[in-house]
């Protein structure tokens, strides 16, 4: 076996024994449970899941908060990306802007439900809207952090091969900043599976976050511990597939100007 | 008549920061390579970055043929000491090609060009590498590369062989007077090694320790090229030179010790 792939094994040796010793744990702390139905076993749980399944509930949960979250993080990130340039770019646009970047990335989009309710209803453009918010203002801060420390030979350069301000944005600060984009954008993508919860909680009747809260009238635990078992692997996943892909297609801009993440 | 012209330059950061250059004049022949050595933190640099239009002088002008410098130009392209002027998304051919397509080169012609600027550099081979897959010295020829293609009349370079091993300085150094001698580009070389000055440059021009700095001496370097490390006129210049750059060298080291 080669060096790499004996890496590789004990990395998997190591993650299977992490899983089975919570498993195990979990088992156990629910045998001692007083009422077995608030902590339900993992076999019970899996049991309900499968059941979830095969009557097609989850996979539609699953299907609405993914829509959900994709379509809020796009436009968040769009958002983000041109607001995260212009303020990098042009020094009024950031005095402008930069007040109510840091006074609202604070704000969690949990705080705005009562009143994104109230403005957009309780249908879908309210949690794309709350998850458009959640994502807007942690892509704009490290894209305008990128954009301020494209490095100076670069534009010195340019400017020597005479590059109009023009030139010099699209082919020097652009290509120069999409790595702190994409870590933005990653950040923010985190952000999205908390918000989308907090969103499906007070106003749905679907996704995974309903499942959750919805366990609660019949005192279905099965359900919660499903529905957030399904999420995490979700968020997991989504992390993964983000990473892979931008490093396949975008490898070139990794660590272009030597990013940093900046939360 | 002087190609390139400083004269009576002054300059300090901002209104009130120290003078770090005062008074500094220098006129540069067509197609001299001209090397300014001095004690580090005398403003060499400064001097590079004010004719290449990067900075402007606090008092003074300098005229290249004749003409006032205002800005950056293509006229007189930078090597810079750091390889991070380089574009780490383009591959090493893009990075030369750059700035033909900010001029508009079509895409064709400014592939040959990039080609043969590479290959004049000794990069045949690795046109499709990214920055990142080079070594130091090898990122250094892409930008000589890039200058190069451009055919710009005047290199300036900022220590550009500072961060490489002395085997690889050594070559570079040796293709550099090769190149320089095809081209006949003017060239303000900067660095602090005065082997890599007397090796390479037809003047000298030593710097005082700063604040203040000018030049304190121009010194002729009459050794017929190819030049050779070990011979004696080359240690008797070296010894010559090194005596003018060593009491400057001294005041800088006075002056931190009488800050402690």
């Amino acid at each position: 076996m080669s060096p790499a792939a004996q890496g590789r094994g004990v990395r998997l040796l190591g993650y299977a024994a992490s899983v089975a010793v919570v498993l195990l744990l979990w088992q156990f702390l629910s045998s001692r449970a007083i009422i077995p139905l608030l902590f339900p076993s993992p076999w019970s749980t899996l049991h309900v899941g499968l059941g979830l399944i095969r009557s097609g509930q989850l996979p539609a949960d699953l299907w609405a908060s993914l829509g959900r979250i994709l379509a809020g993080f796009a436009l968040g990130s769009a958002l983000g990306v041109t607001g995260g340039v212009l303020m990098g770019a042009f020094r009024p646009a950031r005095l402008f802007f930069e007040p109510y970047l840091q006074f609202l990335r604070f704000l969690p989009a949990l705080a705005w439900i009562p009143a994104v309710m109230l403005w957009f209803g309780t249908g879908e453009r309210a949690k794309i809207a709350l998850l458009a918010y959640t994502t807007v203002f942690i892509v704009a801060l490290n894209t305008m952090v990128g954009v301020t420390r494209v490095p100076r030979n670069q534009v010195r350069a340019a400017r020597s091969f005479g590059a109009t301000r023009a030139k010099i944005f699209w082919l020097v600060t652009i290509p120069a900043t999409v790595s702190h984009m994409l870590t933005g954008m990653r950040l923010a993508m985190g952000n999205c599976f908390m918000t989308v919860v907090a969103a499906e909680l007070v106003a749905s009747d679907s996704g995974l976050g309903y499942l959750i809260f919805s366990s609660r009238q019949w005192m279905q635990t099965e359900l919660a511990f499903v529905g957030i078992f399904v999420l995490g692997l979700l968020g997991l996943v989504s992390d993964r597939i983000f990473q892979v892909t931008t490093t396949r297609l975008l490898w070139r801009y990794e660590g272009a100007s030597g990013g940093r993440s900046t939360q | 008549m002087a190609y390139i012209t400083f004269r009576g330059i002054d300059f300090r950061y901002g209104p009130q920061g120290p003078l770090i250059i005062r008074g500094f004049g220098l006129e540069m022949r067509r197609g001299e390579f001209f090397t300014l050595v001095g004690p580090s933190g005398c403003g060499k640099t400064t001097v590079l970055n004010i004719l290449a239009g990067f900075e402007a002088p606090t008092a003074g002008e300098v005229l290249v043929d004749g003409e006032p410098v205002r800005g950056p130009q293509r006229d007189r392209i930078v090597i810079f000491q750091e390889p991070d002027s380089l574009y780490p998304w383009l591959t090493a051919l893009e990075n030369v090609e750059f700035p033909l397509r900010v001029l508009g080169v079509s895409p064709a012609d400014r592939r040959a060009r990039a080609r043969e600027a590479l290959q004049l550099v000794g990069l045949h081979g690795h046109e499709g590498k990214h920055p990142g897959q080079l070594s130091g010295g090898m990122k250094q020829r892409v930008q000589l590369a890039r200058a190069l293609v451009l055919e710009a009349p005047v290199l300036l370079m900022d220590e550009p062989f500072g961060a490489l091993d002395a085997q690889t300085r050594i070559i570079l150094q040796e293709e550099l007077v090769q190149i320089a001698g095809r081209t006949r580009q003017t060239i303000l070389f900067i660095t602090h090694d005065l082997h890599e000055a007397i090796f390479l440059a037809d003047r000298i021009g030593v710097m005082t320790a700063g604040p203040d700095s000018t030049i304190k001496k121009i010194v002729e370097v009459e050794l017929p090229r190819p030049r050779v490390r070990g011979s004696a006129a080359f240690g008797e210049l070296y010894e010559r030179i090194h005596q003018i750059l060593s009491e400057e060298v001294r005041r800088v080291l006075r002056r931190e010790d009488s800050l402690l």
